[in-house]
């Protein structure tokens, strides 16, 4: 995308017919504006009730704000939701995942680039035809498969972090690696011949070298891999079970909400608890997460 | 540069054990699977043959949540691509705040499936519940989501309002490309606000269109988590007979016939039609688009 064009006013919109079309829209998109930011209004302003004031006046503003850590700390003392653990679980899966995937994806697509045999080009052409296998085919298996595999190395990977990071960087990698294989096509093969020269050997010409200019391409992986493994689902419900020692942010709200009766003062404030990392993150790196989720998907 | 074949090998390692653990092994063993009698308890599998393919053609469940997907998918590729691209138009507008704007649209696309289904749940149950009781709106005095017959719009509502946000953004940057000089010539030449839109912009955006519609399309097929938490299938009805599920879209059929159901194989075998259609589908899409594409 390119910056600065967005400042001015593009020519598709042409000479519109004087003030009123201005006023139009102008009205028009904020009213839309309204309207798309509404749900998390309500999230919020019901985050501040009690579960009664919820029910009777969905739509009204709170009677007392402070209510919020009221339900905040409600949360966190649930005795049969570890709220506050699932947070630093999350956490936890989603910085080694990115941690293994961009590191693990960049090797691989640096090794399939500048490697000209054609047992690359087979692995790189699996790669990119593994995408188009939808999880739901995999899924059910994949859980029998780790507990084999498991029971034989006699290392769990049913309900553990490192059997949980391990599928993300299976189910990550392909396409890391696509689009990183991308992006190091285009570097110049000159910048690697130099440092060979200069005494590199491989693998430092890779960490010294070609790593540091993949930066770009890493803020593009790691956005795309990171707002998927935060919100992901079924893969933590399968592989860490909705009961586990290792639980994840969905799972806990999951279970809030699962339970016979619908408690909304917690279901919703444990919503916004959810949402309000990646709303803060989306502040602050507006741009770096819009051009990293448009590209990642036009690629 | 001589390479060692042994550090490349290195260094695909990692990536490609966890892609044939993960992803290979699973999808092999899971075609195998999908012609057993596999229930998840018993470690005796055994060789049943087509079976559990011929047996789910019958069930009113799988048919209905066949036919409920492709309605769902349906709906989604037209309400989604249109409200992202007028999104679009809007966001490239001369409007003030146009900036603000397109990130609050694009906000709901970052929040998870799971999350805005259960915030839509209590919108649909209780808020609109509420808002259609005191103003006496007919249309809202029962719950959107719990009639057979609304049931599959609301949701496409709401995934309309999480993901047109993020077909906005690709608009945006493909109608960012077209060079503004194209747009000043029709200008110039008399051309309309709404000739310039349908006899430039779109037929040069004919390849952002493929994208849109194929990620349209793949993310609706695909559909769980927002199925899961806003419906979680329902409500019940009657089809051919049988008391079933209406809007039990075929990820999460799926999944509650592995579950609840603990009928793993059978399971597989969805997953195995799910999976071939879903390449069928996208396939067809795409040849559509890209011959489109060509004559545009």
């Amino acid at each position: 995308m390119r910056q600065g064009k967005t400042l001015q006013a593009p020519a598709i919109a042409g000479k519109r017919n004087g003030k009123t079309g201005a006023i139009v829209l102008e009205t028009f998109g904020f009213l839309l504006f309204l309207l798309f930011m509404t749900p998390f209004l309500i999230v919020l302003l019901n985050s501040a009730k009690t579960a009664r004031e919820i029910i009777y006046s969905p739509i009204a503003l709170p009677e007392n704000w402070a209510l919020i850590f009221t339900n905040i700390k409600t949360i966190f003392d649930n005795p049969s939701t570890d709220y506050i653990g699932a947070f630093i679980d999350s956490a936890i899966i989603t910085v080694l995942s990115l941690a293994v995937i961009s590191l693990f994806s960049a090797m691989c697509a640096w090794a399939l680039v500048r490697n000209k045999k054609k047992w690359a080009t087979v692995i790189f052409m699996a790669f990119v035809a593994a995408m188009v296998i939808p999880f739901q085919v995999v899924m059910f298996p994949l859980v029998r498969w780790f507990k084999i595999v498991g029971d034989t190395i006699r290392i769990p990977l049913l309900g553990t972090y490192h059997g949980i990071v391990f599928a993300y960087l299976g189910f990550g990698c392909s396409m890391s690696v696509f689009i990183l294989h991308g992006f190091i096509k285009n570097i110049p093969l000159e910048l690697e011949e130099a440092a060979t020269i200069d005494g590199c050997s491989q693998t430092r010409t890779f960490f010294n070298v070609v790593l540091p200019l993949l930066q770009p391409t890493f803020i593009t992986v790691l956005i795309l891999n990171g707002i998927w493994i935060w919100n992901d689902f079924l893969l933590p419900l399968l592989i860490l079970g909705s009961n586990g020692r290792v639980q994840t942010i969905p799972l806990a709200v999951t279970s809030f909400a699962g339970s016979y009766l619908k408690q909304w003062d917690l279901i919703l404030t444990s919503a916004l608890l959810a949402m309000l990392p990646i709303i803060v993150l989306f502040i602050f790196a507006q741009r770096y997460i819009i051009k990293g989720m448009v590209e990642g998907s036009i690629k | 540069m001589k390479r060692r074949g042994w550090v490349d090998a290195l260094f695909i390692f990692p990536c490609a054990l966890a892609f044939v653990m993960v992803i290979i092994f699973p999808f092999f063993i899971g075609i195998y699977y999908s012609m057993t009698n596999w229930d998840g308890v018993n470690p005796a599998i055994s060789w049943v043959g087509l079976a559990n393919f011929t047996g789910m053609f019958s069930q009113p469940q799988f048919l209905y949540s066949f036919m409920v997907t492709l309605l769902y998918t349906a709906i989604n590729i037209v309400l989604v691509n249109v409200v992202g691209f007028l999104l679009s138009l809007l966001a490239t507008s001369k409007a003030r705040l146009r900036n603000l704007y397109r990130a609050g649209f694009f906000v709901p696309n970052l929040i998870g499936g799971i999350v805005l289904g259960y915030i839509w749940q209590f919108l649909f149950n209780n808020v609109l519940l509420n808002v259609g009781q005191s103003l006496g709106i007919g249309f809202l005095s029962s719950s959107l989501i719990s009639k057979p017959n609304t049931v599959i719009w609301a949701m496409s509502f709401v995934n309309t309002w999480q993901y047109a946000g993020y077909i906005m953004m690709i608009y945006v940057a493909s109608i960012q490309s077209i060079s503004d000089s194209i747009m000043d010539a029709a200008s110039v030449d008399g051309a309309n606000y709404f000739k310039r839109i349908s006899k430039i912009l779109i037929p040069m955006m004919a390849n952002a269109f493929t994208i849109t519609i194929f990620l349209t399309l793949t993310t609706s097929f695909k559909q769980f988590d927002l199925n899961f938490s806003l419906t979680n299938g329902g409500p019940a009805m009657r089809f051919m007979g049988k008391a079933i599920r209406s809007s039990q879209l075929l990820a999460m059929d799926i999944y509650s016939t592995a579950n609840g159901l603990n009928r793993m194989a059978e399971a597989q075998a969805k997953a195995v039609v799910f999976f071939i259609l879903l390449v069928v589908f996208s396939l067809v899409q795409v040849y559509i688009n890209k011959r489109r594409e060509v004559e545009a």
